[in-house]
């Protein structure tokens, strides 16, 4: 091979499948408006900076009339329709995600950036499991542990990111739905146009209108969503940083809040793991989506025995890793979502650099036009680093060494987060222990970044509160 | 009668296993209903408080890797010392809370009892709250309760004993270290507990407890960033503020609730139990 990657034809998927409209209203009350004050921003694909469509930033007034919408859905249709009922509207929804995946694929790889690899095999996949699997428990909440008859909470007010645009609106909205509350939710302004399109789908499904509303805008929107007195319930996924600001603002009132935030999870490899394996997972771990994951692997921790074959498998495997066109079906890495958070990424790596540690990426072609950031790895990293410290959110992995099972809890946890860890070992008894060890919402063992909808996701300390998925994700949507 | 002057007791603060006065060297004037001398509490301090949430830490490990049966078997060894010595805890709580000693027998018996229902949770409580996974691929996935960590605890302030036990036995028996601030105006019988726990089985720093007021301690723990829950029970007036300091590490936030609140004879549900508890989920794969 002479170090050099095999050629590739390029395998572009069509996006014909997708039929986009110039410009795209709010969903209140089972129809798309205007906003009152004809506000509207552009979403582009960060693959290319072309426009995709424009769509409309709901103001304070926007938001109040989708939560009196919500209102009236819940106190009139959803809290009176016997449960099987609305079991089977999600189920209805769920068979539509399924019919239309290639379509809702296509599209949120285009406004998103992610590899439609990705965006087909997992994204949309878990979307229509999420919604069949909450479908399920909305006629057996009596029976999910919660005491008999538990009460939903009435307005969801959601608040989502851009890095999983539709899967994170079907953790959001599928349990709410189920435990029989109304929501009102806010995609992310970069990534707004799968969730316009699920509002088809939930006009497609028949959904009384109001149950589900969508609100599209910036940071502005989703604050008056958060605040509205009228909201019974907060969701989001976010930013640490903004998780905070929900905390403070949803202080004292009756509000039940969950809150998904950031991580900085440690992907630890003893000397016994099979190598390929755990290079297979590290790369998982921290190039899935571009490392735009709050529970990325983004700190490597190698036992100093194995450091070098680690090491030298892992920039082997990243020089083969293919960055480009995320509508490629070849392609294993696709674009930094926007420009602004291209720039984040940029300046902690020069941080990464200017602190002393070694940076390090496989020689690799950037298109020219739209946002990229080639994988990157730093070694020499110390835990006082601010690559060690702060969540990068892009492809950027910090590598750390040890050498006993003790400093590596003592590392791994090391950290105001708590979402994930990985553990690499081919000893059960340690993998148990560890995970025993690990301050962490969820320990993937000799595995990384899986997901189901039948599985708790959650963070421990400033990582956030609450937990998505399984029955333990009903109880952030009922009364209990 | 005879002309004997009693012996009274110094009442200190209980940190890390010991008895401490407060170190700003305050101490604060506790009476009956009627206002009747009774006792100088220790006027707990900023400082004071930051000994205990460390106190607390240090016995976290050790606490929190404790087999539930231990705990369980710990924490009612509790009750069997608290049995013991009812008559003292009868007086403590007529004397505080002005009950009729009739009541106040009631009070105690349900003091004991409820630790003992809480006790038995230790090793229940994953069994109910933690599951098996059914994942749609080759993996076992299953989920566990593991407790918080370091947990403060603002007391009722209206029911010295019985309330105090039901915030904090909950806390505990999970396996989190708490730093508990009793009822201001009627401390003395959470001293007399803390003297209960110094010789029973709980390991040093597992239950640290402050007495002061909550306007000016409570602030310090809703914004120590190594505390990781907190039950602001005791403070509904302060609530707000509270809350808001707490988002600074993102505690998590049990907030007061007049209704639930207002009778304590009442029995729990596991909302307490609950509310300090992180669910892990653990994946790995399936194959030969």
């Amino acid at each position: 091979m002479t170090g050099k990657k095999f050629e590739y034809a390029p395998a572009p998927e069509s996006r014909a499948i997708v039929d986009l409209k110039p410009s795209y209203g709010l969903f209140i009350n089972g129809e798309f408006v205007d906003p009152a004050d004809g506000r509207a921003f552009k979403t582009i694909s960060p693959a290319t900076e072309e426009v995709l469509a424009e769509v409309s930033e709901a103001g304070k007034p926007d938001v109040d009339r989708a939560v009196q919408a919500a209102r009236k859905a819940y106190d009139r249709v959803w809290s009176k329709m016997p449960a099987r009922e609305r079991g089977k509207y999600l189920y209805r929804i769920a068979r539509i995600l399924q019919e239309r995946a290639r379509e809702l694929a296509v599209l949120e790889s285009l406004d998103n950036g992610k590899p439609i690899r990705e965006s087909r095999d997992v994204d949309i996949p878990l979307v229509a499991a999420w919604f069949f699997y909450y479908a399920g428990w909305a006629d057996k909440l009596d029976h999910a542990g919660f005491g008999p008859s538990p009460r939903p909470l009435g307005v969801a007010g959601q608040v989502i990111p851009w890095n999983f645009p539709l899967l994170m609106l079907s953790w959001k909205i599928a349990p709410a739905l189920a435990a029989g509350n109304t929501v009102v939710l806010k995609p992310a302004e970069t990534t707004p146009l799968t969730a316009l399109l699920f509002a088809e789908i939930c006009q497609q499904a028949g959904l009384p209108p109001g149950v589900v509303n969508i609100v599209t805008g910036a940071g502005e929107t989703g604050r008056a969503l958060v605040e509205h007195p009228d909201v019974d319930k907060v969701a989001f996924t976010g930013s640490t940083e903004v998780g905070k600001m929900i905390a403070r603002s949803t202080a004292g009132s009756d509000k039940k809040v969950t809150l998904e935030l950031g991580g900085k999870a440690a992907n630890i490899v003893f000397d016994d793991a099979p190598v390929d394996q755990a290079v297979e997972g590290i790369v998982n771990g921290i190039f899935f989506n571009q490392g735009h994951v709050c529970c990325a692997g983004s700190r490597l921790l190698v036992q100093e025995s194995v450091y070098d074959e680690v090491l030298a498998s892992l920039k082997r495997r990243l020089g083969t890793l293919r960055v480009g066109d995320p509508l490629d079906k070849n392609t294993d890495i696709g674009a930094i979502n926007s420009a602004e958070q291209l720039a984040r990424i940029r300046e902690l790596s020069a941080v990464g650099e200017a602190e002393g540690a070694e940076r390090w990426a496989p020689p690799c072609d950037l298109p020219d036009k739209g946002f990229w950031f080639a994988p990157t790895l730093f070694t020499g990293v110390s835990q006082a680093h601010r690559i060690a410290r702060e969540e990068i959110f892009g492809p950027v992995l910090s590598v750390l060494t040890f050498r006993t099972p003790q400093e590596a809890v003592e590392k791994a946890n090391n950290t105001p987060y708590g979402l994930s860890a990985g553990v690499w070992t081919d000893k059960g008894s340690r993998i148990l222990w560890m995970a025993g060890q690990l301050r962490a919402g969820v320990v993937w063992a000799n595995t990384f970044n899986r997901f189901d909808p039948a599985s708790p996701f959650g963070g421990y300390k400033e990582s956030g509160y609450g937990r998505e998925g399984g029955r333990h994700g009903l109880e952030a949507y009922l009364d209990v | 009668m005879s002309d004997r002057i009693p012996v009274r007791k110094t009442y200190k603060l209980y940190i890390g296993g010991a008895f401490p006065r407060s170190e700003s060297g305050r101490t604060y004037e506790v009476t009956d209903r009627k206002g009747t001398f009774l006792a100088n509490a220790a006027l707990g301090s900023r400082k004071d408080a930051r000994d205990a949430v460390v106190a607390a830490r240090k016995a976290f490990p050790g606490w929190s890797a404790a087999t539930a049966y231990n705990r369980g078997q710990v924490l009612y060894r509790v009750a069997e010392l608290l049995e013991g010595r009812r008559a003292q805890f009868v007086d403590e709580v007529v004397a505080g809370e002005g009950l009729s000693a009739r009541r106040a027998e009631a009070v105690i018996d349900e003091t004991i009892d409820r630790w003992v229902w809480y006790a038995g949770w230790s090793d229940k409580i994953a069994a109910i709250h933690g599951s098996s996974n059914p994942v749609a691929g080759p993996y076992f996935d299953f989920s566990v309760p593991e407790p918080t960590g370091v947990v403060a605890v603002l007391a009722p302030q209206g029911s010295s004993l019985l309330g105090l036990v039901s915030v904090i036995a909950p806390a505990v028996v999970t396996g989190n270290t708490v730093v508990v601030l009793a009822s201001e105006q009627a401390p003395l019988p959470a001293i007399s507990l803390s003297e209960v726990l110094a010789t029973s089985d709980v390991p040093a720093g597992v239950v640290n407890l402050l007495t002061g007021r909550a306007a000016e301690v409570a602030p310090w723990l809703a914004s120590h960033m190594d505390v990781n829950a907190i039950d602001l029970t005791g403070a509904p007036e302060q609530a707000l503020e509270l809350e808001v300091a707490s988002a600074d590490n993102l505690k998590r936030v049990l907030r007061p609730d007049a209704a639930r609140d207002a009778d304590w004879t009442i029995p729990p549900g596991l909302e307490r139990l609950l509310a300090y508890l992180e669910t892990k989920t653990v994946w790995h794969p399936i194959g030969v």
